[in-house]
């Protein structure tokens, strides 16, 4: 193990220097990324209301403690009560979740292969192949969706090809359906989940595939007695990479999905930005959290354990 | 073993990188078509791109994202290495379970959630929304990206540097300056650039933060792209995609410049002997 | 590991003498390039069944590349090697039926002790049942019984090692193939596994081929050792030969510490020739045929344990000189003297320090003679 990895040491002496290294992006973390949760929680417990802001109730300081203790009285799970009973919003979750699910897995099919030719091609290309998978990481999201609906429109790029190559005599309506998503979703996660996964398959030790072949073991088997179990570590961190955003993505089933696709991320955007009711697109995101709580540690963890294992 | 490349890996290659490339090639190609009809091909003609020079609204977008990423990268840059530095050296500590798990989250959480606590912040202690609270909101998400490139750059750094720089008599600030900096400052020149496109292409959670004053560029074409495919927006697309292009190709080869230029004097070196 | 008596077999043991044997592995004119490097270089070598066989060069010699074409991992690019009477050319290594100790020992990582052991008998298909037995025997073998279950980074260096010797011997190859196999280990523990390693070959019956650059492993264990330089083998012979005839100065100087004089032939009577070193200001008469012409230059060749060092001149100047002392390395066991003759040449003498006294008799500055016995060099013509 590498003496610089993250493990946790001996706890050392620290300077003040040292507790103001910690302190700063701590500090920032918390108050821009931590406790604003706790503020949509609170808001979650609001009513919608014809003000600015558009809910109460609203902590009066002047009040003191009074004005607190009001408020907590005021709060209610009414807006959690309604998720449960309006069936669109555990449709869109369960629909967000198997749409992810879906894509993630077509895009470990699509990126597996890829990572792997990369890890395998001569030495003298692989910086480029790299820089390849990178470059579209770098241009635009939305750039990158929004290619894709002048290539699945029913007068689009890919209807126009079959139908000269007499594959279809009729357009495939791909555009504004969940196929669309599907492939909005693996198109723009990719490289995601190509990088941790061709890092890991690029560390792999040849001589191990040597020693297989040596103790009689031919290609094909050692691929999936070897290789796959050793990449293992990478295809999880891959996936966890697409999967987790993937269950919140807004802009790909708003660009490419159709009507009947829900997806819970649309759903918050429609409460928030067309029915401005704050309350209850903070319940949604909540629970989305909850949901997403599960996978986003399990991340975490298998992280954590790559960073020490100096990986 | 022999590594050629066989046919299965040339085959998944070739049509991983035509997955990857052909709808962005494609886009590039109908920004110069003549028709107004994105699909149907016309003719070249630069006609989109000169249209463009002409909207002053699209003009101003572009500024005020130019601006958000310029500030947003470089405070993230600061941030994002300071916990980088905090992940990679400073051991156990109170809540380091807690800080490294706000430094990964935010690489996985769904930007709704983001933009909308963010938000929430900001009305909940009254601050106007616009130019700055994007910057913020920005900065946030982009300095746990920062911390993560820099981290794996100080994971190959060998810490025998700085003990020597410090038995050398130089204090661990300085040292910081002196050794620690200059040779993680490909990472950290990385985690800027990536940070500064990272905040170029947010829609989500800059259209949470923002205010009526603020209205960055992709907000302006996600608003265009919704009422359908137009040249114009293939236009201004492309022109992201190029300046994005040329700026990662540059550096991609600047720095294998240097590297060539590194293992060719460490070689003469050894010849040397 | 049961000592056995086998000092008279292996005393007896030189198949390579034999004109009728039967190689068991050859290489025939094999060469291999890697793009502008020639690794082999038309290279050929027979190797006998049992044989304890050593590979020993510098970096870059040929000697990894020889081993990993006879492992199939490489392909040559002319000549043929055969094992057993078998061509090898085309078969995948997964066919072929010798196994590979490696370097960095290649242990599967996300596998225990027992699997690895076991990973090669899987591939042959090799009954369950049979499997266990195979793989305790073989930990028995290496004394790791109690380690089947651990994973190899839960194992000491030497631990590992000692799985990657029984995974390698477990589907009982034709020849074991072992790549610096005791590079990693400290100096303690290489030598007890050098003995081990010999034992163990003997007892099995087997063929092993050993790559090593360290000249003392392949002298310990090998009945034969090829020095390699270059993708070419400069000598083949047992260790003694190699080390008390080598047939180069680069043989003489990578085995072991020699002196080196460059002389003139002067006179050949029978096995008696005489040489004249210029430099040295010395005349050498030695006990050897030497195969050159009178006036050729040649290399007077002498270890520094076979150089007398004393304060009394010896009764006739051939094969003797006169010198200072100028160093003196002590090394506990030997004290190595460093002698400058005339022009500054520096001649080495070792002496084994067999009282325990601190004063030497010999100090710095000391005016000294070293002398030698007509049998005790070597002359080198190359």
């Amino acid at each position: 193990m590498s003496e610089t990895a993250a493990a946790p040491q001996a706890k050392p002496r620290r300077s003040v220097g040292g507790w103001l290294l910690i302190a700063i992006p701590y500090a920032w973390l918390l108050v821009f990324f931590l406790a604003p949760f706790f503020i949509v929680f609170k808001i979650s417990l609001s009513e919608i209301a014809v003000a600015i802001p558009p809910y109460i109730p609203n902590f009066d300081p002047a009040a003191g403690w009074e004005g607190f203790t009001e408020m907590l009285g005021a709060f209610s799970f009414d807006n959690y009560v309604w998720l449960t009973e309006d069936d669109l919003y555990w449709k869109s979750y369960l629909s967000s979740v198997s749409i992810a699910a879906i894509s993630t897995l077509i895009t470990l099919i699509v990126g597996f292969p890829l990572a792997y030719g990369m890890a395998r091609a001569p030495k003298e290309w692989r910086a480029t192949l790299l820089m390849l998978v990178i470059l579209p990481f770098w241009t635009s999201f939305l750039i990158r969706v929004y290619a894709w609906i002048g290539i699945l429109k029913n007068e689009g790029l890919l209807n126009q090809l079959l139908l000269s190559l007499g594959l279809i005599d009729q357009p495939l309506t791909i555009l504004n359906t969940n196929i669309a998503v599907y492939i909005g979703i693996v198109y723009s996660y990719l490289p995601f989940l190509v990088l941790p996964l061709y890092a890991n398959l690029e560390k792999l030790d040849t001589s191990l595939l040597e020693a297989a072949a040596d103790l009689g073991c031919p290609p094909w088997r050692s691929f999936w007695s070897i290789t796959v179990p050793l990449a293992l570590p990478g295809v999880l961190a891959g996936c966890f990479l697409v999967f987790i955003p993937a269950v919140g993505e807004f802009v790909i089933p708003d660009l490419l999905g159709g009507s009947e696709t829900l997806m819970i991320g649309k759903t918050l955007w429609t409460e928030f930005f067309n029915n401005r009711d704050w309350p209850v697109s903070s319940a949604v995101a909540v629970i989305l959290l909850l949901i997403l709580v599960v996978p986003i540690v399990l991340f975490q963890n298998q992280q954590q354990k790559a960073a020490e294992r100096g990986l | 073993m022999r590594q050629g490349p066989s046919w299965f890996n040339v085959t998944s290659l070739v049509l991983g990188f035509a997955f990857l490339y052909l709808p962005i090639v494609l886009l590039v190609v109908y920004s110069f078509n003549e028709s107004r009809l994105v699909t149907v091909w016309g003719g070249f003609s630069t006609r989109w791109y000169a249209g463009l020079l002409d909207n002053q609204q699209l003009l101003d977008a572009a500024w005020v994202t130019a601006r958000v990423a310029f500030f947003s990268a470089t405070i993230a840059t600061v941030f994002g290495t300071l916990a980088a530095m905090v992940l990679a050296r400073s051991g156990r500590f109170l809540g380091r379970t807690l800080f490294s798990g706000m430094v990964y989250a935010p690489l996985v959480m769904p930007e709704v959630i983001l933009g909308l606590s963010l938000l929430l912040l900001f009305v909940a202690v009254d601050q106007a929304r616009g130019f700055w609270t994007i910057i913020i909101a920005h900065t946030t998400f982009a300095m746990c990206y920062v911390a993560v490139v820099v981290q794996s750059r100080l994971a190959g750094f060998d810490r025998s540097l700085e003990e020597a720089a410090q038995d050398l008599g130089c204090p661990p600030f300085r040292t910081f300056f002196a050794v620690t900096l200059p040779i993680i400052l490909p990472g950290v020149v990385a985690g800027w650039m990536l940070a500064f496109t990272l905040s170029l292409d947010d829609l989500v959670i800059a259209s949470f933060t923002t205010g009526p004053e603020a209205t960055t560029l992709p907000m302006k074409i996600y608003s265009q792209v919704r009422l359908g495919v137009t040249p114009e927006i293939n236009a201004v697309c492309t022109i992201l995609v190029g300046l994005v292009t040329v700026v990662v190709v540059f550096a991609s080869i600047i720095t294998r410049r240097q590297e060539a230029a590194r293992a060719r004097d460490m070689r003469q070196a050894e010849a040397q002997l | 590991m049961a000592k056995k008596p086998i000092g008279p077999v292996r005393r007896d043991f030189a198949p390579w003498d034999d004109p009728q044997a039967r190689p068991y592995i050859e290489f025939r004119n094999v060469t291999k390039t890697f793009g502008d490097f020639i690794a082999v270089d038309d290279l050929s070598l027979k190797i006998y069944e049992r044989e304890f066989f050593a590979l020993l060069g510098g970096s870059g010699c040929g000697k990894t590349t020889m081993m990993r074409m006879l492992a199939g991992f490489e392909t040559p690019n002319a000549g043929e090697i055969f094992l057993d009477g078998q061509n090898l050319a085309g078969v995948p290594p997964y066919k072929r039926p010798v196994n590979m100790m490696f370097q960095s020992y290649a242990l599967f990582p996300h596998m225990s002790v027992e699997a690895n052991v076991a990973f090669g008998l899987k591939q042959e298909g090799m009954p369950k049942a049979e499997i266990g037995e195979r793989v305790e025997e073989m930990l028995k073998l290496v004394k790791l019984q109690d380690f089947a279950r651990r994973k190899p980074h839960q194992l000491s260096g030497g631990q590992r090692q000692r799985v990657a010797l029984a995974r390698s011997l477990a589907k009982k190859p034709k020849v074991l193939l072992l790549d610096e196999p005791l590079g990693a280990l400290d100096r303690k523990l290489r030598e007890e596994t050098q003995f081990e390693l010999t034992d163990l070959q003997y007892e099995l019956g087997m063929t092993f081929l050993i790559v090593t650059h360290d000249q003392e492993e392949a002298m310990t264990m090998a009945d034969r050792i090829a020095v390699m330089d270059k993708g070419r083998i400069v000598q083949i012979a047992t260790p003694a030969e190699i080390y008390e005839l080598p047939n180069s100065r680069f043989v003489a100087d990578f085995i072991g510490d020699i002196n080196l004089m460059e002389c003139k032939l002067t006179a050949r009577e029978g096995d008696v020739s005489s040489l004249h070193a210029p430099v040295f200001g010395c005349d050498i008469k030695i006990s050897q045929a030497v195969d050159a012409n009178i006036g050729d230059t040649v290399w007077f060749a002498i270890r520094p344990e076979k150089v007398r060092i004393s304060f009394e001149e010896p009764e006739s100047r051939v094969n003797a000189l006169k010198g200072e002392v100028w160093d003196i390395a002590y090394l506990g066991d030997v004290s190595i003297y460093h002698t400058h003759i005339a022009n500054e040449e520096t001649v080495r003498a070792t002496v084994a320090n067999r009282s325990r006294v601190v004063e030497r008799p010999m100090s710095w500055d000391d005016e000294v003679w070293l002398s030698w016995d007509a049998d005790a060099g070597v002359v080198l013509t190359r």
